[in-house]
Order: C-alpha cells, then structure tokens, then sequence
C-alpha cells in the first residue's frame, strides 16, 4: 500500500516523533487533571493515595449541584430555540431567493467569528438597556438570569446550528423536493416526508454541538449572569479565586465527559447519511 | 380527438434568458414522444412546463383538452421520472413506490397492493424492502418508473431516463420501456439529447435548439425531409455541400457544378445538400451509375469498421465522409486512390438556414 508521496527514512521518524509530541501536548494535561481528581490530598500535584470524595463532595454541594441544574437547564431550552431558528435559517439561504440574502448570509458567520469578549460587553450592554426598557414600558422588572444567559446562547449557537444544518442541506438534490411535489405533496408534505428525515442527522448534530458550546461557555455567561444565577463552568471559575482543591478537578472532568459524549454524538449523527 | 398534451404560443423566460420561445406543440394520447436537441436548448425546460415544475410566461398549455399553465404538479394527471431517479434515500423500494399514493391519501392496504403489483410489473419482485442505494442503476430506473406509474397518469414524463446507464444496459432499457408504453397505454414524452436513441424509440421527434421548435415529424420524415440546416447536421451523420438553388429541379454547388436536387426554394437562395454518407457510393473515377450525381476526388483516409468502412473523401473545394457496406467483392480503395462519388439525386435533401 506504500506509495511514492509517502515520507520514508528519517523523515518517516520525525513524522512519527512530531505525532507522539503533539498528543502529549494536548492530552498529558487531560491524563494528569483526571489522575488527580482521585487523589486523597488536599494539595493538588500531590498524590495522597486513591479516593472518590472529590466527586462526592461535588454532588453534596448543594451550590454545586444547583449550578449544574442551571447549566442544563439552559442548555437544552437555549439549545432547542437555537435549532428551531438555526434551520429555518438554513433552509431560507439554501432552497429561497430573496433581497438582501447576501448580507443576511455573511451577518449569520458573525457570533461564529467576533471574540467572546466583545460578545459579552455586547450582550451586557443590550440586557442593561433592553431589561430597563421592557421594564419601563411594561413594569416587568426582569431580572439577568436564566432569560439573559439563554438569549445569550441562543444568539451564538443559531449560527453553529445553521452551519452544521446547511452542510447538510447543500448536499441534498433539490430533485427530491420536485419529486415529492411530484407526487402529490403539499410543500409542507415534501418538507415533513422527504426534506427532514434527509436532514435530520445534520440537525441533531448541530443540536448536540449547540448543547456543548452552552454548557462551556464561561466569557458570555459571566456578564450577562445574574446575582443567584451561577452555570456550571461559571461555578468552577469561581471556584479557583477561593483557592485551588481536587474539587475543581472532579468538576472538571465531569464537564470533560458531558463535553466529550455531546461531541462524539454529535460526529456520529452526521456520519449517519452515508450509511442510510 | 383531444391531445394529450397541448402547447400554443408557450414562452418561458428566467430573467433576460429565453429558455423556450413561442413553441406550439401537440402530442397524441398513446404516443412515443421524443423531445431531441442539444444541452441547453430548451427541451428539459418544455417537460418541466408540461410537469408544473415550472410555469409559461405566455401562451397556454392544456391536458387533454384542460388548461394547466399555472396548476401545480399535484393538480395535473402526469408524472415525473427525473433525471437521476430522485429516489428518496430514507425510504425502502415499497415506500417509494406508494408514495404518491399516500401523498393522495389512499388507504394503506389499497397503497400497499398497487405499488406491489407495479414493483411486480418492473420486475422487482423481492426487492420491495431495499433501499435505493443498495440497487444497480437499472433497478433504480425501473423503481423510478413504477413510483410514477403507479398514480395511473395521463401522460408519462421522463427526463433523460437513461442519460445515467452504461451503452449495454441502455440498449435493453430503451426495448423495455417501449414495451411498458405499450403495456400501459398512454403517451411517454421523453426528453434526450441522444438522437440515436430519439430515432429508435419514438413514434415522433420534436427537434429543438435555441429555445425554439424546429420541426416535429416520424424519425423516418426527420432523417430524409429534415427541416433544415440545424436538424439535418443534428440527426445523423451528414456532408452538407453548400449550393444556390437555380430552379425547382437543380442547386449549383460552390465549385460551379449543376446537381439535380428537387427543392421548394426559390432561385438564388443559399442552401446545402445534405448527403449521408450511406447514400453516397465510390467507384474509379469516372465511373458512376447512370443518371446519378457525381463529383471528382481523391481517398484521404480509410477507416476500418468491420462491418463497413467509412472514407475520407478529399474534393476540390470540401471533404467528405462515404460509408461503404463490407461485403465480400466489394472494392477497397486505397488512401491516394482517384475516385468519383456519385448518389441518387433521390437520396439527397436540399436544406437552408
């Protein structure tokens, strides 16, 4: 199978070595954050001997634990908005014509591409001003929690979802439409029959990665959250100012599992077209 | 009688493109129709008119004897055998199959029997629970052609149904899907840019370039009498040999010879005679059969077919291509070799612009 662009000799070595570094690079601190988070030692970077009180010490605090209730609360409401308006996106600039489609295409990229700062100060801003309004107007007294964190996700995971659903919708014939059409269905029919089920598997990818990118986000969260509202990744944010135990690491990896499980799911419900 | 399908003054237009210019077409119930021409020329454009896929800018199109312009797909008896099938992936050889039925709101037992007797009509017997991706291209093709049958339509459209098949496979197609019009009766109207395929199937042929309708005649009417220029080049190999006519009975060609060629021109015009090779014969010069139009030249190439040959013919002013039969005491010309071609002045068709 060996072809004549494939590097040999040295080069070959190197190539090898250079791989083996850049996994190091990027996993020994993993290996070491979950080692530690079974240590019995107080200090972290110190072994005491192998325990599980870290983790049930997380799942007592009750600080904790309402955090992460917060977290997948968000999640998953900010999640299925994000979704429902994401597609609706994609499919309006994949299968539609219409003025101003080009400016409203490339202003969908830009939550995806602005820093996370500048998206919070934005977003900090806008709740300031929007709250006081709407407070003004109709004396609803909002207060920032849980209805400015999950705006906040929702405004940048509409843009992954779209992304992830248009990808998908661009490698689907339009020849399918005109054939439900075709025969006999109504253009909600062709959509609910024929262009769904084609694009379910890029829709719940982009739902899975929409999940992930709420419950990490720290940057946003933090500014627009307010008193009494802590996320998860905020809670161990704060965590550290306290002083840093093996209570961090535990949380850390739990969040590390969650991330990773969303992110395989994720791949493996885009793979599905092209074995079905 | 009322026609299947009928055109008049249909214009379609996408922005400044014409796609489809002031066509007026009728197409018989029970016929072959073939929609012939090259990419571009406005022939898939006319099917997706008469599918409601899209809509004419002006004129009126009807089906059997009812206006349809402006129906959509689900309001008008035809159905649809797209391009590349357009099988829907998620769903199993049976579920294709029924549904245009349960799009119409056909109870299950009824969708389930029909599209089983259709499966069993395309002969697809014990694939119903496949999916189209684990299928040949020629089972797709018949899976395509029952999912639109099914829905008993008036008229059949197809879209270049065999555009995707290998040479082999499409031959046998084209005798199996005459056979299935027979079968079921109503008129196919078939879109390709084949014309071999064109002339084999069809009872007619309607040529097109340019958006526009250029004739629409038998394959036999469409090979000897062809309309003009474009349609005489299009449809089968041809030598045109460009001419004035001088009156009814003769063309003067462009090195000043007089040929007999009957034609409806008037004198003066600039027009072609178009000689297919076949009906062109080679012999030593000077030789030539009595009565029978002749030119001088000389052998420039030979090309060995097995079946026949086919030579290239220098002339003083032009070149021409001959096909001789292979046959045994048939004479081989050599490349160099000086010869007259001659042809019956009834085999030729004079064609202008």
């Amino acid at each position: 199978m060996s072809t004549s662009v494939e590097p040999r000799g040295w080069a070959k070595a190197a190539l090898h070595v250079n791989g083996w570094f850049v996994y190091m690079f990027f996993y020994a601190p993993i290996v070491l954050l979950v080692i530690y988070s079974f240590s019995n030692s107080r200090n972290v970077g110190t072994w005491g001997g192998f325990t599980l009180d870290w983790y049930r010490d997380f799942f007592d605090s009750s600080n904790a634990r309402g955090a992460l209730s917060n977290s997948v609360k968000i999640a998953i409401f900010s999640t299925i908005i994000s979704v429902v308006l994401g597609t609706m996106a994609a499919l309006s600039l994949e299968r539609f014509t219409f003025r101003g489609k080009k400016v409203f295409d490339a202003l969908l990229y830009l939550p995806i591409i602005i820093p996370d700062v500048t998206m919070a100060v934005m977003m900090l801003l806008f709740f300031g001003e929007f709250f006081d309004v709407l407070d003004a107007l109709f004396g609803l007294g909002l207060r920032k929690g849980f209805w400015s964190i999950s705006i906040s996700h929702i405004a940048f995971n509409i843009s992954f979802v779209s992304v992830v659903v248009r990808a998908r919708l661009a490698g689907m014939d339009t020849d399918l439409e005109e054939a439900a059409i075709d025969l006999y269905a109504s253009r909600w029919k062709a959509f609910r029959y024929v262009t769904f089920p084609q694009i379910v598997p890029g829709i719940a990818g982009g739902a899975l990665l929409a999940m992930t990118l709420s419950l990490d986000d720290v940057v946003i969260t933090q500014f627009v959250a307010g008193p009494g509202w802590t996320t998860l990744p905020v809670y161990v944010f704060g965590l550290i100012r306290k002083g840093v135990t093996p209570l961090i690491n535990a949380v850390s990896v739990t969040m590390l599992v969650v991330s990773m499980l969303l992110v395989v799911l994720s791949i493996v419900a885009q793979r599905v077209r092209r074995s079905g | 009688m009322t026609s299947a399908v009928e055109l008049s003054g249909i214009t379609k237009r996408f922005g400044d493109v014409v796609a489809v210019d002031n066509v007026d077409l009728s197409i018989a119930d029970g016929e072959f129709f073939a929609m012939l021409g090259p990419s571009g020329c406005g022939k898939t454009t006319t099917l997706r008119l008469i599918a409601g896929l899209e809509f004419p800018t002006e004129g009126s199109l009807s089906i059997f004897g009812q206006e349809v312009g402006t129906l959509t797909p689900d309001k008008r008896p035809v159905n649809t055998v797209f391009q590349n099938y357009a099988l829907f992936p998620h769903l199993t050889v049976l579920e294709n199959v029924g549904f245009g039925l349960k799009m119409q709101g056909i109870d299950k037992e009824t969708t389930r029997r029909r599209s089983m007797e259709m499966i069993e009509l395309v002969q697809l017997d014990g694939l119903a629970e496949r999916k189209p991706s684990q299928m040949s291209g020629g089972q797709q093709q018949r899976v395509a052609l029952a999912r639109a049958l099914v829905n008993q339509p008036k008229v059949l459209l197809l879209d270049e149904p065999l555009g995707a098949l290998d040479l082999k496979l499409r031959q046998e197609m084209q005798l199996e899907l005459k056979k299935l019009q027979r079968d079921v009766g109503i008129s196919f109207v078939f879109v390709t840019h084949d014309q071999e395929e064109a002339l084999t199937m069809s009872d007619r042929i309607a040529v097109m370039d340019d958006g526009k309708l250029l004739q629409v005649a038998t394959p036999e009417e469409i090979y000897e009498r062809p309309a003009n220029r474009f349609v005489a080049d299009f449809i089968g190999q041809t030598n045109l040999l460009e001419g004035t006519v001088s009156d009814s009975e003769t063309v003067i060609l462009e090195n000043g010879v007089s040929v007999r060629a009957k034609n409806g021109f008037s004198a003066g015009t600039h027009v072609a005679v178009s000689l297919r090779p076949e009906r062109a014969h080679i012999q030593s010069q000077g030789e030539f059969e009595e009565g029978w139009s002749h030119v001088n030249g000389f052998v420039e190439t030979v090309t060995y077919l097995g079946n026949a040959l086919i030579y290239g013919i220098k002339l003083d002013w032009m070149d021409l291509e001959v096909r001789e039969e292979n046959h045994p005491g048939v004479e081989l010309y050599k490349p160099g070799a000086e010869i007259t071609v001659s042809w019956d002045p009834d085999a030729i068709s004079v064609v202008s612009d």
